[in-house]
């Protein structure tokens, strides 16, 4: 897929993502404007995943879990895109019997979701088991995750890093996004993360680092991540990435986290993410 | 009591020990988890013979919840093994949202429940665990009562798809159950038939309740005693059967009474058919250092508490 087709989805998962909370003035469209891009590329160039028939145990595909689970309305969209269920079902965010819940959950049996998140830091460890069940099974496929920055501060993150790298859990890429806002304000703020880099190497992870919103620079640090899956190393990505990206009015600000658009800034936001793929 | 027969004398975490062990070499998907209490545990057994199964988190529990969950995923049946307290209490959240919210069969071991652990005191005599494990969503609890019981229960729980809380101990108490016994979720035990009261426990109090039993037995009193191994799904049929012939009931746990057994059963028969409840249970308090049937005692969970229990509730009745 080239770069202008990459651009076409995340584009339209953008539109999806503000629209979805708008239509129920709930949800957190910030860090889910700042991962569209990775999610579009994770999902339909990095993933070996099936999404015309979910399976829970996943047997030789590789899977993906949100640690992160407030945005789950760039993941909402991105399954969707893919064709894990209807695009029409995104219209249901957040009201009631909706599976798309606020923060994703298993119950309701949402095709693409393994496991419930939104309470922070607990989805590493989940992937580390994920992936030590992989190498069990001689599953060689990869587990990935997706994690907030701020959600670096719950110490069970730190629990399942020094796990992984002590296991040489190497089945396994974990990704930062790297936007350096919280609800309370900046993380350097509120709880600096000190030196992060340095932080996961101390831990004994392979660390890379890369542009949340630039193609090329996305393809060639996620080639150069698989490459090092099997090394004996679990691997890191800190990921830069523009809370809001796209929308002028909600980047450059934490005031975004976990605030919907009224119908005046949905139109404003609209008027500048393309409609690509048509809306829902 | 002609039919209780003292098999032998062992702790209850050893029949899980035990029954881990027979899993690992029964089904290959069964994995062990353990936060650095393997001997504790007495998980050696399955970690020696299945060392590729067995996965030693450190003193990490938090983690070892969430790797738990996550193992799930492709198709093990992980166990997780550490103390009741930091089985719980400390993983509350991890146990909620990673495994009971989201389905997954993991299997959590607790050792060294309640008072009898002992010399440790508070920071590890958990006795809210029960309650907050039978609150939650999708998730079975196991307390089996002796050591034949609990390998039974490790073996059975392996069998049963969802979550299951297994709580054991530490202290060595009696054998009473046959080795052979078929150990099914959720189908109280009738341990002895009467019709002057009932007492419903669980745990190391079944045994506390047989010494009891034998007490009123003595004094002419006939006793119906249940071992209620499953709090959750509670028997309810078992329940309301023998008070509809006692009328009364004794209800018998190694834990807090808030949230326990005992307020279990208070809701069976508060929703069915109201009769006198007497309430064995530490009565909103911590515990504290000592030798685990001296701390039985000194807290109210002795033979002797249970046999003026009984006569209280025979008094109560219309």
């Amino acid at each position: 897929m080239n770069k202008e087709d990459l651009k076409a989805i995340s584009s339209q998962v953008r539109r999806d993502i503000v629209r979805m909370v708008s239509a129920v003035k709930s949800g957190h469209p910030g860090g889910s404007l700042g991962c569209a891009d990775f999610l579009t590329y994770l999902y339909f160039e990095v993933m070996n995943d099936n999404s015309s028939n979910f399976t829970m145990d996943a047997l030789n595909e590789d899977v993906f879990f949100l640690s992160n689970g407030h945005i789950s309305p760039v993941w909402y969209s991105v399954l969707a895109r893919k064709g894990y269920f209807p695009v029409s079902e995104l219209a249901t965010f957040r009201k009631i019997s909706s599976r798309l819940q606020g923060h994703p959950s298993t119950d309701k049996n949402l095709e693409g979701v393994r496991m419930a998140s939104g309470s922070l830091g607990q989805g590493l460890s989940v992937a580390v088991g994920t992936a030590q069940t992989k190498k069990l099974n001689e599953d060689t496929s990869i587990v990935y995750t997706l994690h907030g920055d701020g959600e670096l501060q719950e110490g069970q993150i730190w629990e399942a890093a020094m796990y992984a790298a002590a296991n040489k859990v190497d089945n396994l890429i974990a990704t930062i996004d790297f936007n350096g806002r919280q609800i309370d304000g900046d993380v350097e703020d509120v709880l600096s993360l000190g030196s992060l880099s340095e932080k996961w190497q101390a831990f004994g992870w392979e660390v890379l680092e890369m542009d949340g919103h630039n193609f090329e620079n996305i393809h060639s640090t996620m080639t150069e991540a698989k490459n090092k899956v099997g090394h004996g190393k679990p691997v890191v990505i800190i990921m830069s990435t523009e809370m809001g990206m796209g929308v002028d009015f909600m980047m450059g600000t934490h005031k975004w986290h976990g605030v919907a658009p009224n119908d005046e800034q949905l139109s404003s936001a609209l008027s500048q993410l393309k409609e690509t793929l048509g809306d829902y | 009591m002609e039919s209780i027969e003292i098999l032998g004398n062992k702790d209850t975490r050893s029949g899980f020990g035990e029954g881990l062990a027979e899993l690992g070499a029964e089904n290959e998907n069964v994995v062990a988890l353990c936060a650095d209490l393997t001997g504790s545990l007495k998980m050696n057994a399955f970690q020696n013979a299945f060392p590729e199964r067995f996965f030693q988190v450190g003193i990490a529990e938090a983690n070892m919840m969430g790797m738990a969950a996550g193992m799930t995923i492709g198709g093990k049946i992980p166990f997780t093994g550490t103390f009741a307290n930091f089985s719980t209490g400390r993983v509350y959240d991890q146990i909620r949202q990673s495994i009971a919210y989201s389905q997954k069969n993991v299997k959590i071991c607790a050792s060294h429940a309640g008072l009898t652990l002992g010399e440790d005191g508070a920071t590890h005599q958990i006795l809210e665990d029960i309650g907050m494990m039978r609150m939650l969503p999708n998730i079975t609890v196991v307390v089996p009562a002796d050591f034949n019981q609990t390998k039974q229960a490790t073996k059975a729980i392996a069998d049963h798809d969802g979550a299951v809380y297994l709580r054991f101990g530490r202290p060595v108490m009696p054998i009473f159950i046959k080795p052979d016994a078929i150990f099914q979720i959720g189908k109280a035990d009738l341990i002895q038939e009467g019709t002057d009261v009932t007492i419903i426990a669980c745990g190391h109090m079944v045994w506390k309740s047989i010494e009891a039993a034998q007490l009123l037995s003595a004094e002419g009193i006939s006793v119906e005693l249940i071992n209620m191994h499953t709090i959750k799904p509670l028997d309810e049929e078992a329940i309301l059967k023998s008070v509809a012939k006692t009328k009364c009931v004794v209800t018998a746990e190694e834990h807090m009474a808030n949230g326990g057994l005992g307020e279990a059963v208070a809701r069976v028969l508060a929703s069915n058919t109201p009769f006198p409840q007497e309430f064995i249970a530490v009565d909103d308090s911590f515990g504290e250092s000592g030798q685990p049937m001296d701390l039985m005692e000194k807290y109210g969970l002795g033979a002797s508490h249970i046999h003026a229990a009984a006569r209280k509730a025979i008094q109560r009745k219309a």
